[in-house]
């Protein structure tokens, strides 16, 4: 996954996932806060990197 | 017949027939299964046909495709063809294929005990280029040990066989994470290549990933390498290859990927308006997953239709609660309804996705 932007799902005041949108790719993702989903793990190094979680609409 | 003849015949009944039971530790090795697809435009960290991953970087451009050519035996290969060659990678470029295994699956390989197993991997390989070409197995502990393999006749399938010495340093861990990946470079830049072939276990370095190879299957548009019969088993035996029925090799499949919707007029389940503006769903997995799984989605107009009212609506489902095996996502992408309301939803676009990945 190569991800360009990472938005927080809210329900309830409580963030439940995030909305990823990729660089090469249509599709979107809704990622768990699950450690072992390789997908929020990417996430994590991104942020990292030094990128910037959006917040909820 | 002696019975010394009948013990050598029943030696060779267990080592070449299925008596054995499960030996190989691959899944989709005979890459019968590609939920995601069967053509790829390869790009870095990409998986392709189930179970196989990408590490690319500037080596040209390949497209990536489930084929139909394969050995006899086999219904089916993983096939690369060079799109744009680079006969001159710039130091750093390389692509390889992963298959990446979780380490509750390797117990058996006793890694890290004086009793480490030795591991035997098979494969068919085919291509265009002769020479040698390089296969590592890496793991979780920042360990490698490679070998090199030729491909002795052009456009020709050969299998390889190579054995590998148990790993007596380290340990993997009894888990559901990446604690072994094997990997098929095809082509790379010095960085790759300025070290030795790891022929023990050693600690990893990217010098030594291709250091054994001397083909580049990026070096002209008319290359192709095929790939498929991939067997790993505890041993030094390689056996024949294990094959799978197809719903089991799916099924082993969906721990990792799930594809639910990929098309037109698909069952996706019951929906209900939770507000007017929001329509919720349940969906069970045909299996237990690795982890909790993401949501991939399209996310185009009127991808969707709530049956009852007719009421079309766009992707970009959103997770809401999820575990291993279930999962309650909502979509609110132009959705107007009645709360309470609800109906049977399907796909209504050619193009709707809906699948659930839990990959390593």
């Amino acid at each position: 996954m190569n991800i360009q932007t990472v938005r927080k799902n809210v329900i309830d005041g409580e963030v439940v996932s995030y909305q990823v949108t990729q660089q090469d790719s249509n599709l979107i993702l809704s990622v768990p806060l699950d450690p072992a989903n390789t997908d929020y793990q990417a996430i994590l190094e991104w942020v990292a990197e030094g990128n910037t979680i959006e917040e909820a609409d | 017949m002696t019975k010394a003849a009948e013990l050598a015949k029943m030696g060779e009944v267990l080592t070449n027939s299925q008596i054995g039971g499960r030996r190989n530790i691959v899944i989709n090795g005979a890459m019968q299964i590609s939920q995601r697809g069967t053509s790829f435009s390869v790009s870095d960290n990409i998986y392709t046909l189930d179970r196989f991953v990408t590490e690319f970087s500037g080596l040209g451009a390949f497209t990536l495709t489930q084929s139909t050519d394969a050995p006899d035996g086999f219904g089916n290969s993983l096939k690369l063809d060079c799109t744009t060659a680079d006969a001159s990678p710039a130091s750093g470029d390389i692509f390889q294929l992963f298959h990446k295994i979780e380490g509750q699956n390797l117990q058996q390989l006793k890694k890290g005990t004086s009793d480490a197993e030795k591991v035997t991997l098979s494969f068919f390989v085919k291509s265009n280029k002769t020479g040698n070409m390089q296969v590592n197995l890496r793991d979780a502990n920042s360990r490698i040990i490679g070998a090199t393999y030729a491909i002795s006749s052009a456009n020709t399938w050969e299998r390889k066989t190579i054995t590998f010495d148990g790993d007596t340093s380290g340990s993997i861990a009894n888990d559901n994470t990446t604690e072994l990946t094997i990997e098929f470079p095809v082509g790379s830049g010095s960085n790759y290549t300025s070290g030795a072939v790891p022929t023990a276990w050693e600690a990893s370095s990217d010098a030594d990933r291709n250091a054994g190879s001397n083909i580049n299957i990026a070096d002209n548009t008319a290359n192709e390498w095929y790939l498929t019969g991939i067997q790993l088993e505890a041993g030094s035996q390689a056996t024949p290859f294990e094959h799978r029925s197809f719903g089991e090799e799916l099924s082993l499949c969906q721990r990792y990927y799930f594809q639910k919707i990929n098309g037109n007029s698909q069952p996706v389940g019951i929906g209900s308006y939770i507000s007017s503006g929001q329509i919720r769903t349940y969906i069970d997995f045909p299996v237990e997953m690795r982890a909790d799984p993401s949501i991939v989605t399209s996310s185009g107009t009127s991808h969707f239709n709530l049956e009852n009212p007719s009421d079309s609506f766009d992707g970009g489902w959103v997770l809401v609660q999820i575990n291993k095996t279930s999962a309650i996502p909502y979509a609110t992408g132009s959705v107007s309804g009645t709360t309470s309301y609800s109906g049977i939803i399907r796909s209504t676009s050619a193009d709707a996705r809906l699948a659930f990945n839990a990959e390593l």
